[in-house]
């Protein structure tokens, strides 16, 4: 894993001293408000309905179990015994005192963690596949290239007032876990005729009030040129990038006025002239990096675990969790696990510190010292042996955290809404708690079958309602909170927008509306293996709409 | 003679130190909670009650306030918009937070 090098150290630490003494300026009001918001946001400070919030970078969604104890520890210190781990892998406190803030920054910077950069108009923390490292799928370990591009991205001078934020995702496998086309830069890495790595450049995606799907900007770009090519599109979105509208201002507007081929264009221009820079990526600079995210030392194992099939046969609940939880891993002998923070009638991705102690432990104990955080607000143990996964599961019944619902319709994406955020207006966490308790029973939720469904609080869609393969967007009307349905969305490679179905639902009438909608995928699927998805796309919304609406 | 406003109103803010929700009272100190604001009822009202406000944001004790429209059920002050009803309380999915947790820990 990737380790601070002295010039890490140093900058996280000057930038805790630099924010201590900024809040200390603030609270004697040598800073007013107007002075002090962009430096608390470009430190993760953000001022919610209840309270501070502080998010905290997770970069790419990596941690060790020190780092997870330690944001264990500063939920009970600090806040109220819980976390949020969101939709940009990252974790949400949603009760700091401005005053304990440079503390908790400080004692983050012990374990070299940080909140830079997950807010204000700059490159946000850079996203990749919470499987990478451990996918059977994988042509190359996304990591050192998200690394290598949070290395260049911050304080990248020139990029830290941009007209917008910026977010970037990669991928290492073509089966896209990290939805990099709803990305301002998607990255899927990819191999020449010659072998040679490389990456496909997706550019103008995003969600938010203006869903779009990124344009393929570049089919291949060589790895060393990785760093020129991505300044070259900052560079064009710097410039051109709308700085009178803050609607109008991310790159998926640029992209989609400008129209691909006009960007295309000038990025070549501007690659042209700076692709022999500085900038340029040697091989023994990539190497070095991918050095830190060198695969553990697994042991060799084999292809079937005596241990491990004895176990599901012995114990139904076992078995079921395997079969929905773990993954398949590049590594015979060893399995990835998906730890379900969403057990039906909690708030979706919020963990206790009790909770996060014990994924602590397991990691260590398990998975080489490694945890992930995922998109889907979920942790992951990338490296388990099959012989531990009794054990491992065992300890997640004692923690309340075996869930077996890894990808089915009770693990949903659902932002704070309401109850939590400034922005929110309407709210998303009892609805969602409401549709997992709904959707509880395993056998029933398994015969549904794969399904995303997602919901946000507001436009500006956290909650990934957009992808959804039924998205859930909360609004207000007229002091009611009305739900609007869409259906079809999609963030994996074959990305797709969900379209509204139609009028929105009062909220105790959401329950009803989706479970018609899973009722009319039964009766229409071809089988059990062709999916929501699927069946969605053959056969349109009218179904649907005439189930609901008649 | 003063000018009636549609709705009557308090003025709320959040506390600079900590964040926490808080609503205008008497005498210009800043509540923790919203039962006993100032209930404001006419716009020459508001606008002083406003200077009020907006000299403790100058003072740095609290963050942007701004005014909200309420009304009075029971003697007790109720926000007419639910964003405002659950800022006086706290999350409605965990009850044991917010303000609504502080007065049951107090009960406890």
């Amino acid at each position: 894993m990737y380790r601070y090098d002295e010039f890490d150290k140093e900058f996280v630490s000057k930038r805790v001293a630099q924010f201590r003494e900024q809040v200390e300026r603030r609270v004697s009001g040598e800073l007013s408000e107007d002075n002090f918001k962009p430096l608390r946001l470009m430190n993760g400070v953000y001022l919610q309905l209840h309270a501070y919030m502080l998010r905290v970078a997770v970069p790419y969604g990596t941690l060790s179990s020190k780092q997870m104890r330690k944001l264990a520890h500063i939920a009970k210190k600090y806040d109220r015994d819980y976390g949020h781990f969101t939709t940009r892998q990252n974790i949400q406190y949603n009760w700091p005192k401005l005053s304990d803030i440079p503390d908790i920054l400080e004692e983050l910077a012990e374990v070299e963690m940080h909140a830079i950069q997950t807010s204000g108009n700059c490159i946000r923390n850079v996203t990749t596949d919470h499987f990478a490292g451990a996918a059977k799928d994988e042509i190359a370990d996304p990591r050192p290239y998200a690394e290598i591009l949070r290395q260049w991205s911050s304080i990248h001078p020139e990029f830290s007032f941009l007209p917008r934020k910026f977010k970037i995702a990669v991928t290492g496998a073509p089966n896209d876990r990290a939805a990099i086309q709803f990305h301002d830069i998607g990255l899927e890495v990819k191999k020449d005729a010659a072998g040679r790595i490389g990456f496909a450049f997706y550019v103008g995606g995003g969600q938010g009030r203006t869903p779009m799907i990124a344009k393929l900007i570049n089919e291949f770009v060589p790895q060393e040129d990785l760093l020129s090519y991505t300044e070259a599109i900052l560079r064009v979105y710097n410039l051109y990038g709308r700085r009178d509208n803050k609607y109008k201002a991310r790159i998926k507007i640029l992209v989609h006025e400008a129209g691909i081929d006009k960007i295309r264009e000038d990025v070549a221009a501007e690659f042209a002239r700076i692709k022999d820079s500085v900038l340029k990526l040697p091989d023994e600079d990539v190497t070095a990096i991918e050095a830190y995210f060198a695969a553990p030392e697994f042991k060799e194992l084999p292809n079937v675990s005596t241990a491990f099939e004895q176990a599901k046969v012995r114990d139904a609940g076992f078995k079921t969790w395997v079969e929905q939880n773990v993954t398949e891993h590049a590594k015979v002998g060893y399995g990835i696990v998906t730890i379900s923070v969403k057990k039906p009638g909690d708030a979706p991705g919020d963990a206790s510190s009790a909770q996060m102690n014990v994924m602590a432990d397991l990691g260590e104990k398990y998975s080489f010292d490694e945890l992930r955080i995922s998109h889907e607000q979920n942790v992951v143990l990338p490296h388990v042996a099959l012989d531990d996964l009794e054990a491992v599961y065992k300890a997640l019944v004692e923690a309340d955290l075996a869930t077996s619902n890894a990808g089915l319709i009770s693990d949903m994406i659902a932002c704070p809404g309401l109850d939590y955020c400034a922005l929110a207006t309407a709210r998303s966490i009892p609805v969602a708690q409401s549709l997992a308790t709904k959707f509880e029973d395993d056998e029933r939720q398994r015969d549904i079958g794969p399904l995303k469904l997602k919901i946000s609080g507001c436009i500006n869609a956290c909650g990934h309602h957009h992808v959804g393969h039924i998205g859930i967007l909360g609004v207000d009307r007229k002091g009611e909170e009305l739900y609007q349905i869409t259906l079809g969305g999609s963030a994996d490679e074959q990305a797709s927008v969900g379209q509204i179905l139609g009028p929105g639902f009062p909220s105790d009438k959401v329950d009803d509306a989706i479970e018609t909608i899973v009722e009319t995928y039964l009766q229409n699927r071809t089988s059990k293996d062709e999916a929501f998805i699927d069946a969605y796309r053959r056969l349109g919304a009218e179904p649907f709409k005439q189930a609901l609406y008649g | 003679m003063t000018t009636p406003l549609k709705n009557t109103k308090v003025i709320t803010a959040n506390r600079l130190i900590d964040g926490d929700a808080v609503w205008l009272g008497t005498n210009g100190q800043w509540l923790d909670r919203v039962d006993n604001a100032l209930v404001i009822e006419s716009k020459e009202q508001l606008e002083a009650q406003m200077v009020i406000a907006m000299k403790s944001d100058a003072d740095n004790y609290v963050v942007e306030p701004y005014d909200i429209d309420v009304n009075v059920e029971s003697g007790k002050v109720v926000p007419t918009k639910f964003r405002e009803v659950i800022r006086t309380k706290g999350p409605t999915v965990r009850t044991d937070l917010g303000k609504q947790g502080d007065f049951q820990a107090h009960a406890a």
